[in-house]
């Protein structure tokens, strides 16, 4: 341990340990903990008591009926699903408006490229929670859109726009989007104009120019993109509770219910544990598909 | 330059421009109705009733949002200069030793809290901290915030010293400086602009956070954003929207300032 080269060894690591045992510390043992607290029973007052148990896991799947029987229920799955087709088709969305926005700032002349990306930083940096409370202003029954439309006369009684799984979309969507246009212009960017003149060169139509040459180029920034669209809007909180009025319950804030109002943290830790389950399998699956394209390469 | 306007019109395609132009006013849409109500005189969303600063007044009059707002500061200031400091020294080594295995599973530890789900690291800090059965009343979220904003203030950083040449410390250590002193003289002021852009990123991130602060504050430690979800629980009032336009305000300002410095080449 104490021979110069170990010394050396260590003294060259040494700046990167403070960083990495903060993350672990704060971070991988309070996971570790929720893990824990998923298999602990509850403490009606909030916290866990000690001991063994599964209830949590078992209240996922079966609801305890008053007689202390158990009965298969499927509204925690549901809200599971809700939460996964939500997130798939705002990373959609956010995709098919991405795209073409990525695509054109890249092909602007450099000071054009550079103004625009940060205009599409701004609102990213700008407040979450105040950019969805924005969209109660504008969506609400005396919101601007139902007062605009209300003022063209094409409607005489507000649309029910807020508290919809609608609005919670257009929350996400808005969210998310500069996620997915950042990873794709980074990819965009770096097309060679020669590429472009050489398929031009050829008579390629523009849809051909985009099947083979754009959308190959742009496919790794797309799966960036998607990632960082996708894994937070699973566990999203603010936008189902704020523009789905709470009602449309998704992953984020059965969490959040269950450590606060409901003071079932097992319960709470289980849904977490699960969340963090289907994370890391996205992550598996997405390691497994770089590893088979670069076997593929070398191959 | 007409070679150049014509090279650019090959992989355009027709259509993107206005389709981008939809986006951003998409994008800033809500932002400026937040804006043009907070000077409305009128509470009512659909009716300008004048322009007035009175909501400003009242946002600013109120002593439990100043307190907040304090709160917020004081743990934004100290989690971005501990996240920056531990940000510093990892992506020096880490760049250093690019490549070898415990580096790069070093650098995937530091970008865990952007890859989590932000409410399932709620959870884990409000058990963790409620399990000590002590608190730190702020020092909770300092801790908490700190390692939220360790990766914004890790990546600006480490691409600085991506894009910095490597023949300036050779140099260094060519007319025998000492490792300490080669960074204290060479690697430091070259890192700068990377260090500020990624203190600032990183002061933003912490001023912004939600969900892990909503979870993790307690009574006498409540940010902004948190207080400002309280209001909103209790009713959608102007003097929210004079609120929120002052703290969209301060983070445009922060961001435009470190992306200017960001993108200043290395010298």
């Amino acid at each position: 341990m104490s021979t110069p080269a170990n010394q050396g060894k260590l003294a060259e690591r040494a700046g990167m340990l403070p960083a990495a045992l903060f993350v672990a510390a704060f971070l991988l043992v309070p996971l570790g903990l929720v893990v824990a607290y998923s298999f602990m029973p509850a403490n009606s007052f909030g916290g866990v008591d000690p001991g063994f148990s599964t209830d949590a896991y078992r209240n996922v799947l079966y609801e305890q009926r008053l007689d202390g029987s158990f009965r298969l229920s499927a509204a925690y799955l549901l809200i599971v699903w809700r939460s996964i087709y939500v997130a798939g088709l705002t990373t959609l969305i956010v995709l098919a408006i991405s795209l073409p926005v990525a695509i054109y700032i890249a092909r602007q002349v450099p000071r054009r490229r550079t103004f625009l990306l940060l205009m599409v930083t701004i609102p990213f940096w700008a407040n979450i929670l105040i950019r969805t409370f924005a969209w109660i202003l504008l969506l609400r029954d005396t919101g601007v859109i139902n007062g605009f439309l209300t003022a063209l006369g094409v409607i005489s009684s507000p649309l029910p726009l807020l508290n919809t799984t609608g609005a919670v979309l257009v929350g996400l969507v808005y969210t998310f989007a500069p996620f997915m246009v950042l990873p794709i212009y980074g990819r965009m960017e770096r097309l060679q104009q020669s590429q472009l003149e050489a398929a031009h060169d050829l008579y390629a139509n523009r849809w051909q120019v985009f099947r083979h040459i754009v959308w190959p180029a742009a496919l790794p920034g797309v799966v960036a993109g998607s990632l960082l669209t996708f894994i937070p809007c699973l566990g999203s909180l603010i936008a189902p509770e704020l523009l789905g009025g709470g009602k449309q319950m998704m992953l984020g804030n059965l969490i959040y219910r269950q450590f606060s109002e409901a003071r079932n943290w097992p319960f709470g830790a289980a849904i977490a544990v699960l969340l963090l389950v289907i994370v890391a399998l996205i992550g598996l699956v997405q390691v497994y598909l770089a590893r088979r394209k670069f076997a593929g390469k070398v191959a | 330059m007409a070679r150049n306007s014509h090279s650019r019109i090959i992989g355009q395609f027709p259509g993107f421009g206005k389709f981008t132009f939809l986006f951003f006013v998409y994008l800033y849409l809500p932002i400026i109705v937040v804006m043009v109500l907070s000077f409305n005189a009128s509470p009512a969303a659909t009716v300008w009733g004048g322009f007035s600063l009175e909501w400003y007044g009242k946002a600013l009059a109120n002593a439990d949002l100043r307190t907040a707002a304090w709160n917020s500061i004081q743990i934004a200031v100290s989690a971005a200069l501990l996240s920056t400091v531990l940000a510093t020294f990892a992506a020096n080594t880490l760049h250093r030793l690019t490549g070898r295995k415990d580096a790069t599973l070093a650098q995937g530890v530091i970008m865990l809290p952007l890859v989590l789900p932000e409410i399932v690291m709620a959870v884990a800090l409000l058990s963790f901290f409620s399990s000590l059965g002590v608190s730190l009343g702020k020092g909770n979220l300092i801790i908490a915030h700190t390692l939220l904003c360790l990766p914004f203030a890790f990546l600006p950083i480490r691409a600085r010293l991506q894009g910095m040449d490597a023949s300036l410390t050779e140099a260094a250590a060519d007319l025998y400086a000492r490792p300490f002193s080669r960074f204290r003289h060479v690697t430091l002021p070259m890192l700068m602009p990377g260090i500020v852009s990624g203190f600032m990123l990183a002061f933003v991130v912490s001023m912004d956070n939600f969900t892990v602060s909503l979870l993790v504050s307690q009574a006498g430690s409540t940010t902004l954003p948190v207080f400002i979800f309280g209001m909103l629980r209790v009713g959608v009032t102007p003097d929210v929207n004079a609120a929120s336009t002052l703290i969209i305000l301060a983070s445009t300002a922060l961001v435009v300032v470190s992306f200017l410095l960001a993108g200043r080449n290395p010298k």
